[in-house]
This record gives C-alpha cells, structure tokens and sequence, in this order.
C-alpha cells in the first residue's frame, strides 16, 4: 500500500486517513472541490511525511464521463496506485428533499452514483494489475432508513449494498472493498447539528479506526466499534415498533 | 457555522472555574464570527484557569495543517491549531528540537505565543516568541495583519504573551534548534535545602536545562529540600530508549485522596528515591521534558472540585531570603503542594505583559479550598512588595490591583488592543478579571 488515491480529500475523515498515510511516506493524488484547501492539504502532508502529492479538482455531480479521466489522471501521476479511498459526499436538508425530487436526485447522485461510477472504472483497473484496495465512506445511517434522514440513509444503504456486490466479484481478483461504517463524527458536515453527545468522536478516532480495519483486512468495520451493536439492535426493532418512534 | 446555542461546560486545566461558554471550531479563518464582544480563542486548554474561558470560545484546535518546513536551516510554518506534540513526531526524526518547551507538549502554538511559555532554559535562551519570526492574525474588524519584530511590530510585542486578547493567531513562523539525538544527559543533585538548591543553579548556570524539584511541605532547616535537575542534549547513538508510554487517569479521584498526609508521604519518598547525592544518567528526551505527559488526565487526581496552580517570578535581587519568606508562609500554611518546581529567569523580552524576567520562579499545585485562597492573597502582597509577579497562563484567581501593580505596561498594552480593534471584542474570564475588560 505506497500509492493512494483519495476521493473527497478535502473531508475531515479523509484528510485525518491521509495523515497517517503521509506517516508512512505513502505518495498521495487527492481529488477535492476547493483547489486552495488541497493545496493546503498538500503542503501539510508532505511536512507529515508524504513521499509525493499530486491535487486536482473534481464535481461528483459531473461523474458521467468523467471518471475514467479522473483515474487515469491518477494513475499517470502517480505511476500506477494500488490503494483507493472515496470519502466525497454531503449531509442534505432532509426536508428540502422531502418537497424536491431535484434536491433528493443532487444526493443520490454525489452519494451514491458517482461512486458507482468511480468504482467501476477502479475494479477495472485493479483487475488489469492484478490487485488493489478499496476503501469506501458509508454512514451507519444506511443500515436502516430513519424518517429523519432517510434520503441520506438511502444514498449511503446502496453504497454500502453495492459495494458488498462489488467485494463478493472482486474477491478472487486480490482486490479488497472495505466498507466504512460511521457513526457520529464531528466534522464540517455536521457542524450544523447542536447537541452532540457521548456518542460523538473525531475524525482522527474514524482515522485510526480504517487503517486498523486495512491492517486486519477487514470487509465491513462499523466506527466507533460501538455501532455495530447500536446498529444490530436498530436493525432488529420491528416495523410497527420502528415507525411509531422518532428516530 | 455559528456558536452552538448549548452552552458547554468549559474550565482550564485545574478545573476551576467551570463556566458555561458557546463554543465555534475554527477549521479555517472563514469559520470565524467576531461577533461584538467577549470571544476568545482557545487551544488544547491547558492554562490552568480562565485565561482561554470567555462566553464565546474559538476552537482553534481544528484550524492544525503545517504549512512549510524547512528541513535545512530549522523553521517551521503552521496554523495555529498545531501542537507541539505533532511538530515534535515531525522535527525531532530530522534532527531539530524545539527551542523552548514547556512541561506538556499538549499546547498549541497560538497557545506558547499568547502566553509566551518558557521552559528549564530560560535563563540561557529565553522564551517561545524570542523564536517567532512572524505570526498572520485577525484583528477586531475582521482584518489579517502580518507581525514581526519590524513589522507592525507593536502589535507583535503585544500579541506575544498577550494571553490571546489583542485578536486571533491564525499562523506562525517560527525558528527550530539542532540536536544531535533524542537523548538528554542529566545530572540530578540532591540538596538539603534552599541555600544548597540555590548553589547549585548558580554553579551550573552554563548548563542549558535546568529545574528543580522541591518538597514544598519541609520546614526550617530542611526547608526547600530538591532534587536538581540539569540536562543537555546528548548524541548516544548506541542504546534506544523508552519514549511515549502512557497511563490515563479515568475519572476524577476523590479529593481526599490528595491531602497533606498523602502528599507529604510521596514527597518523601520521591526525595529519598535517588540515593547518591550526584547520579547521572541519559534519558529519552520524552520523560525529562514532559514527565507528566505520561500521566494523561493527571488533574483529575486532584477532584472534581479542581486546583489552583501558583506560579511567580522573584527577582535575583531579593535573593535568597525573599524566596525562604514565601517558602516559609507556604509550609507555615499547612497547604500541601507535590513537589514544587523552581527554576532560573534570565532576563525579560520586550513583549508588553510576558511573565519571564531575570529571577528565580517557582509553581505549585495547591487543592482548591478557602484556605489556600487566603494564603495567595497574603503571598500576592508579599510578591509585590518584591517586585515579583504572577504568570497568567497559571492564574485563576489574581487581582486587578496586583496585576497593574506588576505589570507595567498593562497601560501600553490596553493602548495597542485599542488601536487594533481589540477592546470590546476579545476578552476572557481573566481579562475581566485583571481589570483589562
């Protein structure tokens, strides 16, 4: 794992992911949509350590057409990557959504689609070298649609169904899918949220968390660990028990 | 993003005073709301009382990218949010070190420039900002000004140990020293009281690093017993040493648990521990510059009702005697304190309210209770009778009266907050407090 490439770089839990990268002296091509916030990132992880980074823009929402370019932008940069994390996405107005199909289809397809279409043109490629790791942001929010963000939880529920579609074809070809799991983290795209309680960790924690998960070859790792069984127990309450909550 | 409109409970590090305080995480200079008056930024909070508090709290500690390191002439740029922890993973494997470290390396830099730290080497290099080439900071009306010791440079002088109330330090620039490996050689002498204690710091005032220990609860003529320690940094390229290992303290310990019985017992095992009188022997550089950094949380050893930290500065002219008068009232006291630091000052800088000037300080933990209330009120007297005074990174509890009397340019210091913005908009608990707000 000495060359990665990181989609959604300018994320808080993508730029703690690519910190302890650049520990390791991995070389790095960070995708983002703020040109001067990679850049920044950039400069800081080459202090950290980084052998070599390489920073390009990208909009998820132009995907069609455009992802082929992308990775083959990567790939001739950084002379050929094995490892690939995709961390881009938005939090929605869950209520904007719930009155415009405009606003819901906008998050279905950064969320979900585009990574579609990322990770397709990746399994290729990993296929054609014989190898490769794929690191996938989910949300424990897609484990079980809530009324409260369900648009969000739809988008992150069939990442994380395709991305188990993705790994079962992929297994005998050496490449991995790891599917990354979330709880509450405290980030940009959740500043907005006010009380955050004990649940609530940083970015560094999810951080540490995914490279343990790369390091045990692991599939799917909820983070904190704790969702896994917060999640199960979600998962088990039944339908007329679930829809008279306020979840 | 806003302040969040639930308040959280926010204090320093000896956990009193615990306010109620909106905070904003800073992850870029856009974030910032200047929003009319009583803001102030904050870093990894370890001031140990309500220097970083204020209604409005900017958390900087987000806002932690490096911006350059120059690996061949030693100088780092970074945002404000850095600690010293991730400079130090990054320098030290390169052969550079901090110029001056204080005693955790859980700060910020806009935290060591706003109190202007000092360490064991003061007396021979001085402190943090006398390593700043440059800092970026958002002034009052929302302006970036660049400050250098030419450069704006009155904003500079007051910026540097200004304790965070002239604006917000977005980044700094500042210089590195070389070393040749992670080791310190130290030599620890063991003194029989404060005369001997003073001694030694005077024979050994060549020596870069120097500290002592002392067992602040022995009277007369064991009085100011210590363990001196004087380190220089050292190449031993054949042995590999310990470095990071840690405990936590999980929750807070029953106050009882710290009391003058208790104290007293580690204080005499501590000073007994080392039989010799002279031993020396190299360590990692990690346990001689942060020993307490390997206890994580350790103030919560002290309850939830928290302690007060005491630091001072006596000048070299009251000498012996002024030290052994405020000694003698601390153990006359009865208010036990751990092992007490004492250390050399060599002289002060021309930052407008920085604490260091030539002279021998000492700090001590005291529990929070009424008494030793009372007991620093008596001592703030006694220090400014001295023409001493107070560190405010340390202070939670010091006067309006006794600060203006010690510090002589709060006057100037009021006249650069005005002329940049600053009154009205930034402000802490201590500020208020001290008579600035």
């Amino acid at each position: 794992m000495d060359k990665i490439l990181i989609i959604g770089a300018t994320s808080a839990i993508a730029e703690a992911c690519a910190r302890k990268f650049a520990t390791g002296e991995k070389s790095l091509f960070l995708y983002g949509r703020d040109k001067k916030r990679l850049n920044e990132i950039g400069k800081d992880l080459s202090v950290r350590g980084a052998k070599k980074v390489f920073v390009d823009t990208f909009k998820a929402e132009d995907h069609l057409g455009q992802a082929y370019k992308m990775i083959e932008n990567a790939i001739s940069k950084l002379n050929d990557f094995d490892t690939a994390v995709l961390a881009h996405g938005i939090l929605p107005d869950q209520k904007k959504c719930e009155h415009s199909f405009a606003q819901t289809q906008k998050v279905l397809s950064i969320n979900f689609l585009s990574m579609v279409s990322y990770l397709t043109v990746l399994g290729e490629y990993f296929k054609k070298r014989n190898g490769g790791n794929i690191i996938v942001i989910s949300s424990v929010a897609g484990d079980r649609a809530r009324k409260s963000n369900y648009i969000y939880g739809t988008s992150k529920g069939a990442l994380s169904l395709f991305c188990d579609g993705l790994r079962s074809r992929l297994y005998k070809d050496n490449i991995s899918v790891l599917t990354v799991k979330p709880g509450f983290v405290d980030t940009p795209m959740t500043a907005a949220i006010e009380s955050k309680g004990v649940l609530w960790v940083k970015s560094a924690t999810v951080a540490n968390d995914i490279i343990k998960g790369i390091k045990n070859e692991k599939t799917v790792i909820y983070t904190p660990w704790f969702w896994k069984w917060i999640m199960l127990i979600v998962r088990l309450i039944p339908r007329w028990v679930f829809n008279k909550l306020s979840l | 993003m806003e302040y969040s409109n639930i308040e959280q409970n926010i204090s320093g590090w000896g956990n009193y005073p615990i306010i109620k305080s909106r905070v904003l995480p800073i992850y870029s200079k856009k974030n910032i709301r200047l929003k009319g008056h009583s803001l102030i930024a904050r870093g990894l909070g370890r001031s140990y009382g309500d220097s970083a508090l204020s209604k409005l709290i900017a958390d900087m500690t987000p806002m932690d990218r490096f911006l350059s390191f120059d690996d061949n002439h030693g100088a780092i740029r970074c945002q404000a949010g850095v600690s010293l922890r991730a400079i130090l993973s990054i320098i030290v494997p390169n052969g550079w070190f901090l110029p001056v470290t204080p005693g955790t390396k859980f700060i910020t830099v806009g935290g060591a420039v706003a109190a202007d730290i000092h360490g064991k080497n003061h007396h021979i290099e001085g402190s943090f900002c006398d390593y700043v080439n440059s800092f970026k900071i958002m002034i009052g009306n929302g302006e970036i000004i660049e400050c250098s010791p030419e450069n704006n440079s009155d904003l500079y002088f007051a910026t540097c140990g200004g304790m965070g109330l002239t604006g917000i330090i977005l980044d700094v620039s500042f210089r590195l020293k070389s070393i040749k490996g992670e080791v310190v050689k130290v030599k620890t002498i063991r003194t029989g009281n404060l005369e001997d204690t003073l001694n030694v710091f005077e024979e050994n005032k060549s020596v870069t690093y120097s500290v002592s220990w002392i067992d602040c609860l022995k009277k007369r003529k064991h009085l100011g017993r210590s363990h001196v320690m004087l380190g220089e940094h050292y190449d031993d390229k054949n042995k590999s040493y310990g470095s990071e290992s840690k405990i936590n303290i999980p929750f807070y310990t029953p106050s009882l648990l710290l009391n003058k019985y208790t104290i007293k017992a580690f204080n005499t095992v501590y000073y007994h521990s080392q039989l010799k009188k002279i031993s020396e022997n190299c360590i990692h550089y990690e346990p001689f510059f942060y020993p307490l950094d390997a206890l994580g949380n350790w103030n919560r050893l002290y309850g939830k009702k928290g302690f007060f930290q005491y630091q001072f500065v006596l000048p070299f002219s009251v000498g012996l005697n002024g030290i052994k008068r405020v000694m003698t009232e601390i153990v006359k006291s009865g208010q036990g304190s751990f092992l007490a630091v004492l250390k050399t000052f060599g002289k002060e800088n021309n930052n407008l309210i920085s604490f260091p000037m030539a002279g021998f300080t000492l700090a001590l933990d005291i529990k929070y209770n009424q008494n030793a209330l009372k007991l620093f009120d008596h001592l703030d007297n006694m220090i400014v009778e001295m023409g001493g005074r107070h560190y405010l990174a340390k202070d939670a509890r010091m006067s309006a009266k006794t600060f203006k009397a010690t510090y002589k340019n709060w006057k100037k210091f009021q006249e650069v907050r005005q002329k940049y913005n600053a009154l009205g908009v930034f402000s802490s608990n201590q500020s208020r407090r001290i008579g600035l707000d």
